[in-house]
């Protein structure tokens, strides 16, 4: 009995381990999640842990490359977890910002450019950003008027343009793409350099601290003024702007934040892969990363990191596995679409749902008439 | 920009953008009534009008019949499409029945975020279409010539045939029978309840999961005529046919006004003709920019759509 | 609180779904036994395949796909079961997934050679680190000429670049087909535009308009380019593409009444073209390929594929076919290092199904062996040697 109890007790919005987490001081709270952070970056070392460790890593890709995916699905679900866990604003063209950052990477940075400027990475990062921020402004000002779900078609219109420009134009070079874009800095001692082309483990690495960054960034901003107004208009808008939420700023400014945040994700892409073209910015892609907000658990975090970890890394732990003696690989996405339906239907509300959220819906559930 | 292509071809485009706009809006109507009743984008559906192209091929199938068979008598021809038709709309219907059962209704008990159920529908979405993509090899399957296109009228250098008549007309057809269907029965009458309000029609003894299960077999049988009318007109199906053209009609059901029956009939007229005239005038490769860009300017000036939202003059 | 239970419990079912599914892994690491059972004198190794199997360019893929893996199943019943590992690597043809897939072949002691990958984006992505690895890799289907260009001594390709192949099906066009106005399109990939740009620019003021249109399974309705082909008044249409939307272009063409003549290259050289279009309208449909007949080499190829596959030969099935019986030739000649390997295909030359190869130091086919040739769709849908178009540049 006291088993079923402390499963049941875990589920609990305020019981289980997430209220004893909270209960504790914050000292211990701060040590518990360094020890986490810890583990992220000791997950490259995974394998060698005897039983559990084959069973981890995954065997038809390369398991730092995996993880260095993981990281910028991370990554790209955390921004897009602003724009529809804290604002609610449903967006379902955020692979757009996805292609405008590593396109302004390849464009500063590629030989093959027209631009021939040749930047190193790193120098390519601050315009990256404030171009991606640019543009979520741009695409947010004439879209965020719509609600609802005329968001949602707007702005995977808006991602399908970015994609068809980025099709056709010969500036951004369609399919044919950049090649040579330059890896981040950094030189090990003997002078090879620590971002090679063969060991994926320090992009991996690289993109972990840049998480834990975005989320302490993510966090403070979700605590003040700007995340209790994100709150108040994705709970009521009409109410939120009648008492002085300035509902369209802020909106605009979740937006800006989520195409920042997106943006980084390409160009921790594009430093990786070295070479990008149009093929890898399709829609599915965002349809992928809202699955993986949702199933993590819309407005939460720790949700999001979650669930952007999980839809990169179960198709890719799906490839090499042998049903019947046969090579699954072809079945993979098939698994992976009944695993979505699975989660969501055992846990609505995401693998780790907000807090705050569950209490809206609870509350929600008592209007609603038995059935 | 080439005008001249488009105003020398204007007639001959406005006839193929029209066939090809009926069959989004026979499509887009699943969305529609599925989204007025639930709130809810029904991702799976495109999947629902993909299984139906290959029902109809299998069927003809059984006869015999594939891309390289002769065009049959006339009487003959008529059962064959009659017979496509049917078994599509069937297989379709079943298979929307079965994603509201298998995808929708456990989320539904369990009182679930709205997000939730758009989730659902991609995991569906991607089962069905993975599915059928590991059984067909991911290759196409052509379709018998059993219509061939003739010119029913000529105006100008504007041919329109036999085939592009026989889409409209049906489109025409299903969609009063439908707009009478929701505004005249007893059924359509519950239908228009649930989406007006589900508690208070539940209240007044509508049977919500009935029509809710109503509401997905019929936008499943639009969606299997649609299929096949898809079938006679571009002559091919993959497994991953409905995707692209899924996302053309749910912009053509936003456009007229999500929700709304002839809203979505609008829109996909709308979007069939404007593909073909930004094909014209900008390249075939930026059709789709050109549909996006309608649709960002008319949603600035009518926020909810042409027609506005409305299942049938229930929601305000 | 029953309810709770029945969550909880089924939030326990999902791990264990992902646990479990990764129970069953298929340990192809461990299972070596170094060709124990092979009877051939170089057993255990494998020949990796790296390209597209799932994804919406997964029939292009499949298709290499199983001509590679027919050779070796018959090198494998020649030489014991297990002789040649077959190591298949989805890519899902996209540039982001290749290079954690290539990654991973590379780390496998056992592979000394790859036959991949098919697209030249994907290669691109992909070939700095086989070649860091040093890896050698034969390409079935990359066709963009700067893959040659980066200095990658690992690379090679089995066939012949945008380079060659256009100009030879703008002068059949220009010499056989002698029309006033042409049409050309492409399908905006790396491949196709490439084609169709060399094809341009020979033909000059010939081709009177141009379109372009969306990548295979992104796009169906074709029929404003079918306009635009009618009401140019074109007698010849040059698409540069894959056989998917090639196939719908020439349906749609034919049901509009165009009674002209439609060229592509090596992409639409597939049944998978007459079977889209139906064998009436593909009929006449001419396709350029930089290979020889099968017919020419002899051989059973054609038949094998069918039985072993249930279908026939796709694009570059013979091809692929070709590339590895190459590194299979290497390794019964003793190449069985990765570098080995590589040295022996810089001297090796090899008469396969689809051509003589012989490749260059930058890995390109030489240029003696680079045949163009011309095959035209005949009435029952099989596309029937023409002639070999004479290169002149």
């Amino acid at each position: 009995m006291t088993t079923v109890q402390t499963i049941l007790r875990w589920r609990g919005p305020d019981g289980g381990v997430r209220g004893w987490f909270g209960r504790q001081p914050r000292l211990v709270r701060w040590t518990l999640l360094a020890a986490i952070a810890a583990g992220a970056y000791a997950l490259p070392y995974v394998g060698e842990v005897p039983v559990i460790g084959p069973q981890i890593v995954t065997e038809g890709v390369d398991w730092r490359t995996a993880l260095f995916n993981i990281s910028y699905f991370v990554l790209l679900a955390l921004g897009l977890n602003v724009v529809v866990g804290f604002a609610g604003l449903l967006d379902l063209g955020y692979v757009g910002f996805f292609a405008v950052g590593a396109y302004t990477v390849a464009l500063l940075a590629s030989p093959n450019s027209d631009f021939k400027t040749n930047w190193p990475w790193l120098a390519t990062v601050p315009v990256a950003i404030v171009i991606t921020m640019i543009s979520g402004v741009l695409l947010g000002w004439p879209t965020l008027r719509l609600r609802g779900d005329y968001l949602a078609i707007v702005t995977l219109g808006f991602a399908e343009i970015i994609r068809i420009f980025a099709e056709n134009t010969t500036l951004l070079r369609g399919d044919r793409g950049f090649s040579g874009i330059p890896h981040p800095p950094g030189k090990h001692a003997d002078g090879t350099p620590i971002f090679g082309v063969r060991d994926a483990g320090p992009y991996y690495w690289l993109g972990v601290s840049l998480i834990i960054v975005i989320v302490l960034a993510i966090r403070n901003l979700d605590r003040s003024r700007v995340g209790r107004s994100w709150l108040a208009i994705r709970e009521d808008e009409d109410a939120a702007a009648i008492m002085g939420v300035r509902t369209f700023k802020y909106k605009l400014w979740a937006f800006a934040i989520g195409a920042c945040v997106g943006g980084l994700g390409g160009v921790m892409f594009a430093g990786q892969n070295g070479f990008m073209n149009s093929a890898s910015f399709q829609i599915q892609f965002s349809v992928l990363i809202l699955a993986g907000v949702v199933m993590g658990g819309s407005g939460n975090i720790a949700g999001a990191i979650l669930g952007g970890a999980l839809i990169s890394y179960i198709p890719d732990r799906l490839r090499g596995v042998e049903i019947a003696g046969q090579d699954a690989f072809q079945y993979r996405f098939l698994m992976f679409g009944i695993a979505i339906i699975l989660i969501m239907i055992f846990r609505p509300q995401g693998l780790i749902p907000s807090r705050r959220r569950a209490m809206e819906l609870k509350d929600r559930a008592k209007e609603v008439a038995p059935q | 920009m080439h005008f001249d292509d488009l105003a020398h071809n204007w007639g001959p485009l406005t006839a193929s953008g029209l066939a090809q706009g009926a069959i989004y809006a026979l499509f887009a109507l699943g969305y529609t009534l599925v989204y007025g009743v639930l709130r809810l984008i029904n991702f799976a559906h495109s999947e629902v009008f993909m299984v139906g192209s290959y029902a109809a091929l299998i069927t003809w199938g059984f006869f015999g019949l594939d891309e390289n068979s002769a065009t049959p008598p006339a009487t003959e021809v008529i059962g064959y499409v009659v017979l496509g038709v049917l078994v599509a709309a069937a297989i379709s219907g079943i298979t929307a029945l079965v994603v509201e059962l298998v995808a929708y209704r456990p989320l539904r008990r369990h009182n679930a975020p709205p997000l939730a159920f758009l989730i659902t529908a991609i995991g569906a979405s991607l089962v069905i279409s993975e599915a059928v993509g590991v059984a067909t090899h991911r290759n196409q399957r052509g379709v018998p010539p059993l219509i061939q296109p003739a010119d029913a009228f000529t105006i100008g250098n504007t041919h329109v045939t036999n085939l592009e008549i026989l889409i409209i007309l049906l489109t025409l057809v299903m969609m009063v029978g439908l707009d009478r269907f929701i505004n005249r029965t007893r059924l359509g009458r519950g239908i228009r309840a649930v989406a007006q309000s589900p508690d208070t029609a539940a209240l007044m003894g509508v049977n919500k999961d009935r029509v809710i299960s109503l509401v997905f077999l019929i936008g499943g049988l639009m969606a299997g005529i649609a299929a096949v009318m898809y079938l006679f007109k571009i002559g091919t199906t993959r497994y991953d046919a409905g995707f692209s053209l899924g996302i053309a009609a749910f912009t053509a059901a936003v456009l007229g006004g999500i929700g709304n029956l002839r809203g979505a009939v609008v829109g996909g007229i709308i979007i069939g003709l404007f593909e073909n005239y930004g094909s014209a005038l900008f390249g075939s490769n930026y059709r789709n920019v050109v549909t996006f860009v309608v649709l960002i300017v008319i949603l600035m000036f009518r926020p909810s759509g042409i027609l506005g939202e409305a299942l049938g003059r229930a929601r305000a | 609180m029953r309810q709770g239970l029945v969550r909880a419990l089924g939030g326990a079912a999902i791990l264990a779904l992902v646990v479990g599914a990764a129970g069953c892994n298929s340990g192809s690491d461990n299972d070596g036994g170094g060709g124990s059972s092979g009877g051939g004198k170089n057993c255990g190794y494998k020949i990796a395949f790296m390209g597209a199997l799932t994804g919406s360019a997964a029939n292009l893929g499949i298709n290499i796909e199983q001509g590679y893996e027919l050779a070796i199943k018959q090198y494998n019943e020649k030489n014991g079961a297990d002789c040649i590992q077959v190591a298949k690597f989805d890519t899902q043809g996209d540039p982001a997934v290749a290079p954690g897939v290539a990654r991973q072949a590379v780390s496998d002691p056992k592979v000394i050679g790859v036959v991949g990958l098919p697209f030249s984006g994907e290669s691109e992505a992909a070939g700095p680190i086989l070649n860091d690895a040093k890896i050698p890799n034969i390409s079935p289907a990359a066709t963009n000429p700067t893959l040659s260009t980066h200095g990658w001594t690992y690379f090679h390709r089995a066939v012949a670049t945008d380079k060659n192949q256009g100009p030879a099906a703008a002068a059949y066009i220009q010499d056989v087909l002698k029309p006033q106005k042409v049409f050309v399109a492409d399908d905006q990939s790396a491949y196709g535009s490439g084609l169709a740009e060399a094809v341009k620019a020979k033909l000059g003021p010939m081709v009177v308009a141009t379109d372009k249109t969306s990548a295979d399974g992104k796009q169906t309705d074709f029929s404003a380019i079918v306009q635009k082909i009618i009401s140019s008044g074109a007698t010849v249409f040059f698409y540069g593409g894959y056989y998917t939307n090639a196939g719908l272009i020439r349906k749609q063409l034919t049901a509009a009444g165009w009674k002209g003549t439609m060229v592509g290259g090596d992409g639409v050289k597939d049944p998978g073209f007459a079977k889209a279009a139906g064998n009436a309208a593909a009929a006449g449909t001419v396709v350029t390929c930089p290979c020889a007949p099968a017919s020419e080499a002899g051989g059973t190829f054609v038949a094998d594929y069918k039985q072993t596959w249930n279908q026939d030969a796709g694009t570059y099935s013979d091809v692929a076919y070709d590339a590895t019986n190459i590194f299979l030739k290497g390794i019964d000649e003793g190449n069985t290092t990765p570098e080995k390997m590589n040295e022996f295909l810089k001297t090796v030359e090899y008469t396969g199904v689809a051509n003589t190869y012989k490749f260059t130091d930058t890995g390109e086919l030489d240029p003696q062996y680079l045949k163009v040739w011309a095959f035209k769709f005949d009435a029952s849908g099989v596309d029937q040697p023409v002639q070999q178009i004479k290169l002149t540049s």
